[in-house]
């Protein structure tokens, strides 16, 4: 018998990302949901409680209220940016596909606000949007668009769109530029408009990229806590009417103000994030990108 | 050469013999803006009276500070005195045994019961930290403004109402400068600011921590429909104004009237060095016959001492001195609209703050009811819930017992005292 010699180059040459990605990914990842399953007793010691702790987030009514609530509000801002900021991305990216003057400018300017600091962002559109002295007011809108319990998350999750744009725009731009222009030849020949084109040759070839800003913007919107808390402050006001689960988790892990910090309740609220970007992740995996490959083989 | 080193080694010698003599104490602090204050002010002050003690200020960042000291305590690297928070977070420390017990600390006795109370076991039998400042709630107005439309400072609610009224029909100014965008001004610069006099300050406050008082019953419940009351003379799109933003309209001569607290003082008089400033005390209620006023003298700064000191005795000269009548003019004078609390005379320069000080002998004192003990349970908050319900009530998406219901049922279901109070 010839026995093979054991691999070591393998493990040598995995050993970096695992090590790295265990220590700073999946050992505080654990950690923080082995806290969730544990609360405080009386004497301030650290008690393991079973999933007690999920228990009283869905069914005491001072937490449910508020999670329900964050998450609806979560959901919301996820649609606002499913429908707006992607279609109109994509509609960037088919503009600028066509090697109109100035694409490159174009494309910069659009990007560019990606790349600032979500507490510039917030402040500048605080700015803007202000009944006081708004650079709108001159031209009539100067409604409290931050302040109403209606306006506020819409008003917050266009900024964000505003902001986060260039990013599916840019991805839709790289898969655009992939396809091979003879396909599009052959089809104008054909006497195909350019609508035709779009919807049955380019649109068809970039689902994946679809897929992937689909899961980006989820897993963005579902993390997102920045933009809020620049604008609105922990609170996320009024009447939590911004709320989203980032901030959620922020006030229950942290406190705030006199809001005494419970690590506990927290690492249950991010456990629960976890699992709802888990489930949105999965469901993008089986059911979109194997149905893809599947058409590509 | 060689003398060169002998003198230099020399100098040296007799430099570490003199510093050696001395006792070195440090201050652990969160105010970091005020370094300049106890370098150059505060602390000559204290060393030129007692020359063999040598005292150290060394601020943190205001929002590391709580970290880091609990760190430098729990690590025994932190210094002989420790600045207080009020309320919860030093009591803490107290009760983990980091601050010294200072009940009978010499100069404790020139401090009332209010003073103390935020650095008081609940009992109110133990003190553990020296109490330094507090801030005062109030009124401010643009004098100016109140001569070109003739008016005058308001005493009642009436009154009060009345001059609103008056501003507003002007239509040039803003009758209110306040905004509910950022919650807690609508609290603290609203509710706290005209409930005490309805609640009966410290006999309201008490009674809400003993159970025989409720958020939606007597005062506190008045107390929200006094605020209703405001909703019509706030400024244009009021519920997106944010708190620098009315300040920056009030200093800015565009609106009459600024609930206040008093650190705004010195802002206002920093932004805009012109402004008329003019102050008037929270109004009564005569037609519910409540003449006494009461204001909200908030406890905000303490000073206490690391229970792993090892230079107990001169920390303790230190603290004595803070409460004495030295530091009081010192620090109020250095500080304008932060008020020493000790009982002792002193005279602030700065004739808004004194105004503001003067009410201490008018009225009677209290502080924010939601401070003590009422706000510790994480959820649900009765802070938080104070912010959300006094900024709803004055966005009109909730009504006055709307809001003082919602108060109480959400500190009734964890507050044992208040359980029968839903």
């Amino acid at each position: 018998m010839n026995r093979k010699p054991f691999p070591w180059h393998i493990v040598v040459f995995l050993a970096p990302a695992v090590l790295i990605y265990t220590a700073f990914m999946i050992y505080p990842l654990v950690d923080s949901l082995w806290l969730s399953l544990n609360n405080k007793a009386s004497s301030g010691a650290q008690v393991f409680v079973g999933l007690q702790n999920y228990g009283t987030l869905f069914s005491a009514e001072t937490w449910s209220k508020p999670f329900w609530n964050a998450l609806w509000n979560n959901i919301k801002f996820f649609l606002i940016h499913m429908l707006v900021q992607n279609p109109v991305g994509l509609l960037l990216a088919a503009l600028l596909v066509t090697r109109i003057r100035g694409t490159a400018l174009y494309r910069t300017l659009i990007f560019t606000p990606t790349i600032l600091s979500v507490v510039i962002i917030g402040f500048i559109w605080k700015l803007i949007l202000n009944p006081v002295w708004g650079v709108l007011n001159p031209i009539g809108i100067n409604q409290p668009f931050l302040g109403l319990e209606s306006t506020a998350l819409p008003t917050l999750a266009l900024i964000s769109v505003w902001q986060n744009v260039g990013i599916p725009m840019m991805l839709f731009l790289a898969a655009l530029i992939r396809i091979p222009e003879e396909l599009m030849e052959a089809a104008r020949v054909d006497g195909a408009s350019a609508w035709t084109v779009f919807w049955r040759i380019q649109l068809p070839l970039i689902f994946p990229t679809v897929g992937i800003v689909a899961v980006l913007t989820f897993v963005g919107n579902f993390n997102a806590f920045d933009l809020i808390y620049a604008t609105q402050g922990a609170l996320a006001g009024p009447n939590f009417a911004s709320d989203i689960l980032g901030t959620f988790f922020f006030r229950t892990f942290f406190g705030y103000q006199l809001q005494p910090g419970d690590p506990y309740m927290g690492a249950t609220v991010a456990g629960v994030m976890l699992l709802i970007i888990l489930v949105g992740v999965l469901i993008y995996l089986l059911g979109w990108q194997r149905r893809l490959q599947n058409i590509q083989f | 050469m060689k003398r060169w080193v002998f003198l230099m080694t020399a100098i040296a010698a007799a430099a570490s013999l003199g510093l050696a003599q001395k006792t070195k104490l440090t201050i652990e602090s969160w105010r970091n803006d005020d370094l300049k204050i106890w370098q150059n002010t505060i602390l000559p002050a204290f060393m030129k009276k007692y020359p063999n003690i040598e005292v150290v200020f060394a601020p943190t960042a205001p929002t590391e500070y709580n970290a880091v000291l609990e760190a430098k305590l729990k690590a025994g690297t932190a210094g002989d005195l420790i600045t207080c928070r009020p309320f919860d977070q030093s009591l803490e420390l107290f009760k983990s045994k980091y601050l010294d017990d200072l009940t009978g600390l010499k100069g404790m006795d020139n401090y009332s019961e209010v003073a103390k109370a935020a650095w008081s076991t609940d009992d109110g039998k133990t003190t553990f930290c020296v109490p330094m400042a507090s801030v005062i709630h109030g009124f401010l107005y643009n004098k100016a403004i109140f001569k070109e439309l003739g008016l005058s400072e308001p005493k009642t609610e009436a009154e009060f109402l009345a001059v609103l009224e008056k501003i507003k029909a002007n239509g040039k100014y803003i009758p209110l400068v306040m905004g509910t965008k950022d919650q807690w001004e609508a609290a603290t610069m609203g509710y706290q600011n005209i409930g005490p006099t309805l609640w009966n300050g410290e006999v309201g406050r008490k009674g809400l921590i003993s159970g025989k008082e409720a958020y939606n019953k007597g005062g506190f419940l008045r107390a929200f429909e006094a605020l209703a009351k405001w909703r019509p003379f706030l400024g244009n799109g009021y519920q997106a104004q944010a708190y620098p933003d009315s300040q920056n309209l009030f200093a800015a001569g565009r609106g009459a009237i600024y609930p206040a607290g008093s650190w705004d003082i010195a802002t206002f008089r920093q932004m805009n060095p012109k402004l008329e400033l003019g102050a008037f005390k929270p109004y009564t209620f005569p037609s519910l016959g409540i003449t006494q006023c009461v204001i909200d003298d908030h406890p905000d700064i303490a000073i206490g001492l690391n229970a792993a000191s090892k230079n107990k005795e001169a920390a303790r000269t230190f603290l004595s001195w803070v409460a004495s009548d030295e530091f009081a003019q010192l620090y109020a004078n250095a500080l304008p609209g932060f008020f020493p609390l000790a009982n002792v005379s002193y005279k602030v320069d700065d004739p808004v703050a004194q105004q503001f000080l003067s009410w201490r002998k008018e009225c009677k004192t209290t502080f924010r009811s939601s401070y003590q003990i009422l706000s510790r349970n994480a959820n649900p908050n009765n802070e938080n819930d104070l912010w959300n319900a006094s900024a709803q009530v004055l966005n009109g998406t909730m009504t006055p017992q709307q809001a003082a219901d919602f108060v109480q049922s959400r500190l009734a279901s964890w507050y044992a005292p208040q359980k029968g109070n839903k």
